[in-house]
């Protein structure tokens, strides 16, 4: 760049943020990509992406601070591509911006010989896991990053599994056995050796000690493995280990119809149940162009809140329990209960009620619906009451989490923090309120916020948050309008069939869209939800079939978990067990 | 007096109903925490769940008895006996009533703050044994809170002691014919109240096993019998203890209308109640919490009820 070039011609159509950049950076090569879900979305070549990123974070005025995701495309069987994709594979960096309220979504597209790009992991912390996952999945290799290994598949694994080629099934394979050698030679490649990332085995005073917590421990809520580096109890530092619970729930979108995809979603974050719905339906509705009736979005803004108040109460029992308190858990399990009573009756299924359906909800509420969410909306605030006596007010809890892992807004965007995390630290940002969605504008509820950042706050801003989500679904419970529970679209699933044996016409549309699926049109969408822990999105890309192009799944679990060596080094064991607990997290939510 | 009070017949009475009351205390343990956390617990063995103790005696009983190979194995093997003998042996000065009771030693006190330190190595032992890091973390913790809270421990007691000019136990109870030591003694009793959890490793102060950091702590590798006799030992403690407290401020077996007898099992019983009750109520202290809380707060206080109580003894003899 240097700075007496010519001046270069903008298009008068480009979006201000673009002919920001191309004027400052003195860059002409960027394209702009139209796309459904209305992100600015511009394809710029790598040797400017370092620089373009940069500009965007620190430069701008209200920039772009939090990378929201980083993901690629494997864009060689695409048909239906845009024109400068012609190459092999996309890498997408999507960012935030908070004061502007807005996203963009950058581009780069990569040629099969030359499959490298400058790693950003020095621009934000929280890229070092995700360009290892773009690593891991597709193979993409990020030149300067400190630590570019495997990070969900295990570390023996051949080939990258995102890309096309790369089998999905196993019927695709010859039958799988474990011998005795194969069984060594895995697990010696899953044992921890320190010098691999850069930890000493001693200092000058002393020999520290390394603690692998996990796979399996009470207190790591799922397959998660952390390697402690501990001089006593004091903790020097930690290695997350994920993957442990990888399920391939991405690759497995390319594979299932858009609507057999759906009870997928459940299990990603599956405490959060048909809250994981929304984000994939939404998604594929934009591409599709269905617009839901309002019945509907009431109904999944209800549904929604209650597996909020679930997750939350889960979250809050555990938490007390975590930290030693023996009690709350149980009886935030017979309120939580009380939850999938309800949701049961409504949906048929406690915890992965797959309920949502592309254009509506599978079925209308039952006859009745109404009296037990009424009894439960005057239930629940008293029992948070008398929680917060129990749990929020003793000493001994106070003292163990006061001031325990806490960090500030500006760590935690920089970590990509999301969610009640990022709400303790003081920072009013809800998507909810700040781009609403399934007309979430019409409901009156606050955003909780704390201002420390420690776990205790977390907790505070969750508990809170329940109370809020009450709100919600009294408000629901009050304005529940008439009309149909499901759009009259011929994509929506599972098809109209009222007229089916009238006419011909019906009936093949419905034959084909039950037993192949909708075909849903070709185009790019990504629709993003305040989900239990965090924000959730779906970043799908339909080339015109009845299954998913690329199936991209941004969770908020992934990035939290990234922050947790900063967050507990200098601590004890005991504040580690603290900080897991208030981060919230579900390990299908983090390894998919 | 410095005699033996109890025949065989006795010894093995009690011996007997200790063993069977931290038995059945399982089952009530059990029972206690369901019905104050909204739930049943064990109901299904036998009237009420009571044969639940069997079921779990016969299922440790035929458990895997497992040595890891990489542990210290005499060490490991030795190391939950020691609980358990230390405990059962305390109670044999324990004055259930008067004639009723093992052994009357005029150092009673003493005798027991003795065992109570030596109950110590068994958890050092066994964390060490076991060649397990979290076992080994759970032995540091139970090292370091063991040894401190014993030191509070002794330090509280000691204005009963004054008040009542003796360390044996049976003329502890006598002398508090006209009041209960509670009342003089209200910050010695919170503060041996609090030494004896953190003493016999209950919750809120089990850190040395603190199930959701270390796992079990220092029983982590240990299965079977051998589990069994730390888990037994813990009951041990908690009876131990009670009957302690019982004895040292509630006047042991002073009481009107009913038998002393009774009187002393049904305050032993409250006690054992209230160690059940905090179990259920508290979250747990951290490590250093715990530390700075013991030197800082429990030492200066019981040295200051060490010298009020002194004071006073001596304005009231002059």
């Amino acid at each position: 760049m240097d700075g007496n070039a010519d001046k270069i011609e903008i298009p008068s159509n480009t979006p201000a943020i673009v002919r920001e950049l191309t004027e400052r950076l003195n860059i002409n090569d960027f394209t702009v990509q139209p796309t459904l879900d209305g992100i600015t979305t511009v394809w710029l070549p790598r040797q400017n992406l370092r620089a373009t990123l940069q500009h965007l974070k620190f430069q701008i005025t209200s920039p772009y601070l939090l990378l929201f995701d980083l993901t690629a495309i494997d864009e060689r069987q695409r048909t239906h591509r845009h024109a400068l994709s012609d190459s092999a594979f996309t890498v997408v960096y999507h960012l935030l911006s908070f004061e502007r309220n807005d996203d963009i979504r950058i581009k780069v597209a990569l040629n099969e010989a030359d499959l490298s790009l400058p790693t950003i992991s020095d621009i934000w912390p929280s890229a070092n896991w995700y360009e290892r996952e773009v690593w891991d999945m597709f193979g993409i290799v990020f030149e300067g990053h400190p630590h570019l290994r495997r990070i969900l598949m295990p570390p023996t694994w051949q080939g990258h599994p995102l890309r096309k080629e790369h089998y999905a099934r196993a019927t695709e394979m010859t039958a799988f056995s474990l011998p005795d050698e194969r069984q060594e030679i895995e697990q010696d490649a899953l044992r921890f050796v320190p010098e691999d990332w850069g930890m000493r085995r001693r200092s000058e005073e002393s020999d520290f000690m390394f603690l692998n917590m996990g796979p399996n421990h009470p207190s790591v809520h799922g397959a998660f493995r952390i390697a402690l580096q501990l001089d006593g109890e004091e903790i020097i530092d930690a290695l997350p280990d994920i993957g442990y619970h990888h399920r391939g729930a991405e690759k497995m979108g390319e594979r299932q119809s858009w609507h057999t995809y759906i009870p997928y979603t459940d299990r990603v974050d599956y405490l959060g149940g048909s809250s994981n719905n929304l984000p994939y339906v939404l998604a594929v509705e934009q591409l599709a162009g269905i617009d839901v009736p309002e019945r509907a979005q009431v109904i999944r803004v209800m549904i929604t809140e209650l597996y909020r108040l679930a997750s939350h109460l889960l979250f809050y029992g555990t938490y007390a329990q975590d930290v030693g308190q023996m009690s709350p858990i149980f009886y935030m399990f017979i309120d939580r209960e009380k939850v999938f009573d309800i949701l049961e009756s409504i949906t048929g299924a406690r915890m992965h009620s797959s309920y949502f359906r592309i254009g509506g909800v599978a079925m209308d509420l039952p006859q009745g619906w109404d009296k037990r969410i009424r009894e439960f909306v005057n239930y629940l605030p008293a029992r948070l009451d008398h929680y917060d006596k129990l749990v929020m007010q003793n000493s001994i809890l106070k003292r163990r989490t006061q001031g325990v892992g806490a960090y500030n807004t500006a760590e935690a965007v920089d970590w990509s923090v999301t969610g009640p995390g990022l709400r303790a630290t003081g920072l009013a940002w809800d998507y909810r309120k700040a781009r609403p969605y399934s007309g979430y504008e019409n409901y009156e509820f606050e955003i909780p916020i704390a201002s420390h950042g420690d776990c205790y706050d977390r907790c505070v801003v969750r508990i809170e948050e329940m109370r809020q989500s009450v709100r919600i679904i009294a408000q629901c419970l009050e304005n529940m309008p008439e009309g149909p529970h499901k759009a009259h679209h011929p994509l929506t699933t599972p098809p109209p069939k009222a007229r089916t044996l009238h006419d011909i016409e019906t009936l093949i549309q419905h034959f084909l869209n039950v037993s192949w699926g909708p075909v849903i049109p070709a185009g790019e969408s990504c629709v993003t939800i305040e989900a239990t822990k965090g924000l959730n999105a779906y970043y799908l890309i339909s080339d015109g079939g009845t299954m998913s192009y690329r199936t991209r799944i941004r969770t908020p679990s992934f990035p939290h978990l990234q922050m947790i060596p900063m967050m507990c080094r200098g601590m004890m064991i005991a504040d580690l067990i603290a900080i897991l607990a208030s981060i919230d997290f579900v390990m299908a939510d983090v390894d998919r | 007096m410095n005699a033996g009070l109890g025949d065989a017949a006795d010894i093995i009475g009690i011996l007997v109903s200790t063993i069977s009351v931290s038995a059945l205390l399982i089952w009530v343990e059990r029972r206690l925490l369901a019905v104050w956390q909204d739930r049943l617990g064990p109901n299904r063995v036998g009237p009420l769940g009571l044969m639940q103790v069997a079921a779990d005696m016969i299922k440790m009983f035929f458990k895997e008895d497992w040595i890891p190979p990489f542990s210290d194995k005499p060490v490991f093997v030795l190391a939950p006996t020691i609980v358990f003998i230390t405990m059962l042996t305390g109670f044999a000065v324990i004055p259930f009533a008067p004639g009723v009771g093992i052994i009357d030693f005029n150092f009673g006190l003493l005798y027991f703050l003795a065992l109570s330190s030596l109950s110590v190595y068994s958890i050092v032992l066994a964390g060490y044994a076991s060649n397990n890091k979290y076992s080994l973390l759970g032995g540091l913790r139970a090292a370091a809170q063991t040894v401190s809270y014993e030191v509070f421990m002794g330090i509280s007691i000691m204005g009963v002691v004054m008040l009542s000019g003796t360390f044996n136990l049976r003329e502890i109870v006598e002398a508090q014919r006209d009041g209960w030591f509670i009342l003089p003694q209200f910050f010695g009793f919170i503060i041996f109240l609090i030494a004896v959890i953190a003493e016999s490793r209950r919750a809120p102060l089990d850190l040395p096993e603190a199930e959701q950091e270390l796992i079990g702590g220092f029983h982590t590798e240990y299965s079977g019998m051998k589990f069994g006799m730390f888990f037994v030992g813990e009951y041990l403690a908690i009876t131990l203890s009670s009957a302690l407290v019982v004895t040292l401020f509630f006047g042991g077996w002073l009481g009107p209308w009913l038998p002393p007898l009774l009187w002393f099992c049904l305050k032993t019983t409250i006690g054992i109640l209230l160690f059940i009750l905090l179990r259920g109520a508290l979250p747990r202290p951290r490590y250093d919490q715990l530390m700075t809380f013991g030197w800082k707060v429990l030492l200066p206080a019981g040295l200051l009820n060490l010298l009020v109580t002194g004071a006073v003894v001596l304005s009231l003899h002059s």
